[in-house]
């Protein structure tokens, strides 16, 4: 049983890509061998920056032989079928087997293949993995052919056993495999002959190469909260810089530097981003005062000064850059805090576009300012803060602190602004406006940065929807799907009513301002205000045209009757779609949504969800299950009554007309279930509403097991009919039960 | 690599250094590009010499200016005017790497006390419809180079590849002479007569580039260079290859190259002043690399382009 090792030496490969390439060479591999017949008992890949490496333990020395049995013409059949079928098997007449079958006589191939070396099939696997593999950038270099993700320089490729190892004899694009790999670039780089994975990884360790990446990590972080220990401080946990820093080393040594004193007033965020993204240095904080005092940064090699001079380097290079932060801290300050404020930067971003098509950033920003102004009472927030807010979320935009970390966008506005004097609700609005940013993120609770958040996102959605910009398969450029789920999520968890349809309209009509030259401020001011009137785009459109000698001033305003409805409408079906993503997350079907949809009031999403929660757990229960199929029962009928005769029943239902118990029970538990109902519905309490609703189950059940809808008697038949009325009443009052599934 | 060398103690003595160490390594040391060029990559012994099949190995100080890191001087390291110092060796060579840490060590920096790293860097001009593969190589935390392998350029695969190495000479001096602010790093030898520092021979015109590139140059007249430039680039390249007064295959490619590199700074300086919108950003670099591709396209149909009488 060989083993077998591998080693791909190569230039420096990129530390996000090691893991994955060691997965994929482990898979690549161990699948090709399995494939040909050669199993193993375990296998493992590791990768430092300069090779992936692979261990196959107790492997099978050869493939088995097999014998494939093929099944060939008739023995009598005509002599060039038998010998077409003798090419192909590749045997000749005398070795063919003749079987006595119902179908007659029959000519069999046993067809053997013999096993082959284990050497044969792993030079042909490797070789097909080296040609196809899947990195994610690959290139070509010198004069050659073959692409890896840098020069490939040497590959190892033995297999060893008891009695020695051998060399895999292959050789791919003028590299020969061997026995030989190197040791560390500096400390160790002449050649080393390995001839097991335990003989390499003890003479790489000798050679200054630490070749598991999960060792290296945890030597790294050891050291490093050692170290900080040491000195009464903590090392700030980032695991993906860690996972980053061990790829870009082979012998890790850890080295804790100072922050000099004129960087240590810097907004913490501002030097774990400096660090982390420009230098990839660890931050150690100070756990009594949370500020942010040294780092620690990971060297691939030991020094005769003991890292001396790599650590004056690094400080050096961090203290350039710092200079640059600090800089740009003081110039935004003097700025946040002179007369003209955060103003002067809002102004400056009237000269950065936004779209071609939707004007400048800070077009956008009167725009969200006017929303956030209408938003604002329906979130329970200051509408003069909420402008205020909406105002600068955005200023630090023009910020040279965020124009060089750009990551750092929405935090140095609350910086800047609580700088400026402005209350904390402001300030907090500049860092949450742009939550949540995932699916996971937290949505803002404050009033102010609710409104602000969702005028941001109303803005972005009315405005791409105004051009005629919607995301269409998996293109989504301006990420407006995220958009979207963010207005649902803000109004959803903050359990917030707002009716979206009339906020589409208005911020319609601004964003169209920017494409419609026939548009002007007058008009769209004139428009605004008949729609805060009457909350219908529709009359409000008519009040407009009135206003104006009862005929549309221009042709684009002539324009916007149909096209404001069709786009608010469009958005708010994008909304239902996006919504149902976000339910069906939490387990509730597409089919009960829709019936919540297909109720009036559907653009106050915080409703819909409500109303689609309580179908559902109602539809979990027993009674809530056949109460559909009852409903189903009672409209059916009704509904092929009401078309054939020509009218529709919905009044009028009278118990002195009863002719059976279940039908005088059923009317008593009708009466029962509105009582409970109504005040539920007032309340908007919907769970209260379906329960009272499952209630009814058992009595609609009885109805129809013992009565005949259509009696004869025509009296009767009308009275029942008009039951099966206050049925389908009481049932369609949460959710349209007809769109249920089943 | 080659014996570690006495500490430099000027600028120039850092170029020299590299100077005398890319011509013992066999590359053409050739000089700076005399045009107004955004960095080593534009001049014609990389942009084009990447191209085709024809060998190449070339050593050379660029000259480069980017309007916009203009700081009147006061920046410790940002400048509209720097040096780049550029190597290309086609084909790459398998040992680019330890050619390249000697030229580390040419300059003193000592291999012994020093952390090295390639760090994944990919490179792409999208003006010179260019990309490649590579790193920027960390001393001691501090990018001293950038180190590519040229994959496309103009738009054509490049093939045999081009191994590019570009130092930042003034970041790189600085930090081998220890000088926190590049106005401060001695020119020359500080011990000679007439000592000069960085700044004694840039610190004015970085005030003047600065002041004349943010504020004072004539965007309408930039404009309408811009506009000549792309014409006269395309006009040249309509040309037939064969010139009617020599009756000889005369493909202009680098007269067309040089109205590309011109539209490109005039690019840069319009950026600078400030009058080019986000959008229209990216319109005016899909212009200049449409002149790149077509100079591309041209070069390669060249005898140094890879062209030959015999193959056509």
């Amino acid at each position: 049983m060989p083993d077998l090792l591998i080693e791909l030496f190569s230039e420096e490969i990129p530390a996000r890509m090691q893991a994955r390439a060691a997965d994929d060479l482990k898979k690549l591999v161990t699948n090709g061998l399995v494939e040909a017949g050669l199993t193993y008992a375990s296998a493992a890949a590791f990768s430092t920056p300069r090779r992936l490496t692979l261990t196959v333990q107790g492997m099978l020395d050869a493939s088995p032989s097999i014998t494939e049995e093929r099944k060939g013409p008739k023995a009598d059949a005509p002599e060039k079928a038998i010998e077409g079928f003798l090419r192909g098997a590749g045997l000749t007449r005398d070795q063919l087997e003749e079987r006595e079958t119902p179908k007659g006589n029959i000519l069999f191939a046993m067809i053997r293949k013999p096993g082959r070396p284990a050497a044969d099939i792993v030079a042909e696997v490797l070789e097909t993995t080296i040609r196809n593999f899947p990195w994610p950038k690959s290139m070509r270099w010198g004069t050659g052919t073959l692409r890896w993700v840098r020069p490939l320089h040497s590959i190892l490729c033995i297999l060893s056993a008891e009695d020695g190892a051998q060399v895999v004899p292959m050789t791919v694009d003028g590299i020969d495999a061997g026995a030989t790999t190197r040791g560390h670039r500096f400390l160790a780089p002449g050649a080393i002959t390995v001839s097991s994975f335990d003989d390499y990884t003890a003479k790489l360790k000798r050679a200054f190469v630490v070749l598991d990446p999960a060792e290296r990590r945890d030597a790294i972080w050891h050291d490093a909260t050692n170290m900080a220990f040491a000195n009464g401080l903590e090392v700030v946990e980032d695991a993906g810089l860690l996972a980053e820093v061990a790829g870009l080393v082979e012998w890790p040594v850890v080295l804790m530097g100072r922050i000099g004193d004129d960087f240590l007033d810097l907004p913490p965020e501002v030097l774990q981003t400096s660090m982390k993204e420009h230098q990839k240095f660890f931050s150690v904080r100070n756990p009594k005062t949370g500020r942010i005092e040294r780092f620690v940064t990971v060297a691939n090699r030991t020094t005769a000064d003991d890292g001396a001079t790599i650590l004056a380097g690094n400080e050096k290079v961090l203290s350039a850059r710092l200079s640059d932060a600090k800089f740009f801290w003081e110039n935004d300050l003097r700025i946040a805090q002179s007369d003209a404020g955060m103003q002067v930067w809002v102004d400056r971003l009237s000269n950065v576009t936004f779209h071609n098509k939707l004007g400048t950033q800070a077009e956008l920003i009167s725009r969200m300012e006017a929303l956030a102004g209408e938003l604002a009472p329906m979130v329970g927030a200051d509408a003069d803060e909420a402008r205020q807010a909406a105002r600068f979320a955005k200023a630090d935009l023009s910020s040279e602190m965020v124009y060089e970390f750009p990551e750092l966008q929405g935090l140095m506005g609350s910086y800047y602004a609580k700088a400026a004097g402005k209350s904390g609700a402001i300030a907090a609005a500049a860092q949450d406006h742009y939550a949540p940013l995932g699916p996971s993120d937290d949505v803002p609770t404050a009033p102010v940065s609710i409104a602000v958040a969702l005028a941001e996102k109303i803005d972005k959605l009315t405005g791409f929807w105004a051009i005629d910009e919607k995301p269409t398969g998996s293109k989504d450029p301006f990420a407006l799907r995220r958009a979207a789920l963010g207005v649902i999520r803000i109004l959803v968890e903050n359990d917030l009513h707002v009716p979206l349809d009339h906020l589409h309209a208005a911020q319609l009509v601004r964003n169209k301002r920017k494409v419609m030259p026939g548009l002007e401020d007058h008009h769209v001011e004139d428009l605004l205000h008949e729609i805060a009137k009457h909350g219908v785009f529709a009359s409000a459109f008519q009040a407009f045209i009135h206003r104006n000698d009862k005929k549309a001033p221009t042709d684009d305003i002539a324009k916007l009757e149909t096209a404001v409805p069709a786009k608010s409408g469009d958005l708010l079906s994008f909304l239902h779609d996006r919504l149902k993503v976000y339910l069906k997350d939490k387990g509730i079907r597409h089919d009960i949504i829709d019936a919540c949809i297909a109720m009036p009031g559907n653009d106050d999403l915080t409703l819909l969800v409500k109303r689609a929660k309580a179908l559902n757990e109602t539809l979990k229960t027993d009674d809530g299950e056949n109460l559909i199929q009852g409903f189903k029962r009672a409209n059916n009928i009704l509904s092929q009554a009401e078309t054939a005769d020509g009218v529709e029943y919905s009044f009028g239902a009278d118990i002195k007309f009863a002719e059976t118990d279940e039908e005088r029970a059923l009317f008593a538990a009708l009466d029962a279930a509105e009582a409970q109902i109504n005040p539920a519905m007032d309340a908007q309490d919907f769970t209260a509403a379906m329960s009272a609703m499952a209630s009814l189950r058992a009595p609609i059940d009885a109805f129809f097991d013992a009565v005949q809808v259509n009696s004869d008697n025509g009296t009767v038949r009308r009275n029942r009919l008009n039951l099966l009325s206050r049925i389908r009443t009481i049932c369609t009052s949460v959710a349209d039960l007809t769109k249920i599934d089943g | 690599m080659s014996d570690p060398v006495q500490r430099p103690r000027s600028f120039q003595e850092i170029i020299l250094a590299l100077q005398t160490y890319w011509a013992r390594q066999g590359c053409a040391i050739l000089q700076p590009y005399d045009m107004e060029v955004g960095a080593g990559t534009f001049h014609p012994a990389t942009t084009l010499r990447a191209l085709g099949t024809n060998p190449w190995a070339a050593a050379y100080v660029q000259p480069s200016r980017r309007p916009t890191d203009g700081r009147y001087g006061e920046n410790p390291n940002r400048l509209q005017h720097y040096y780049q110092y550029q190597v290309l060796i086609k084909p790459s060579p398998s040992n680019l790497q330890e050619l390249y840490l000697g030229s580390l060590q040419a300059i003193g920096i000592d291999m012994a006390l020093h952390d090295i790293r390639f760090v994944e860097d990919d490179w792409e001009s999208p003006t010179l419809g260019a990309w490649g593969l590579g790193w920027e190589v960390w001393c001691d935390g501090m990018e001293v180079s950038q180190f590519t392998y040229f994959q496309q350029v103009g738009g054509h695969d490049c093939h045999p590849v081009s191994g590019e190495l570009t130092y930042g000479l003034e970041r790189l001096a600085m930090y081998v002479l220890g000088v926190d602010h590049v106005m401060d790093m001695p020119f020359n030898d500080p011990d000679a007569p007439i000592p000069l520092s960085y700044g004694d021979v840039f610190k004015q015109t970085e005030e003047e580039y600065a002041r004349w590139n943010f504020d004072v140059a004539n965007t309408e007249v930039l404009l309408d260079h811009f506009v000549e430039a792309e014409n006269e680039c395309q006009s040249i390249l309509s040309q037939g290859a064969t010139d009617p007064k020599t009756g000889k295959r005369i493909i202009m490619a680098h007269p067309a190259y040089d109205q590309c590199i011109k539209a490109s700074h005039i690019f840069n300086l319009l950026d600078a002043r400030g009058v080019i919108s986000v959008t229209e950003r990216q319109a005016y670099i899909g212009r200049v690399r449409t002149l790149a591709k077509a100079c591309a396209d041209a070069f390669v149909q060249t005898r140094a382009g890879g062209w030959s009488e015999d193959a056509a």
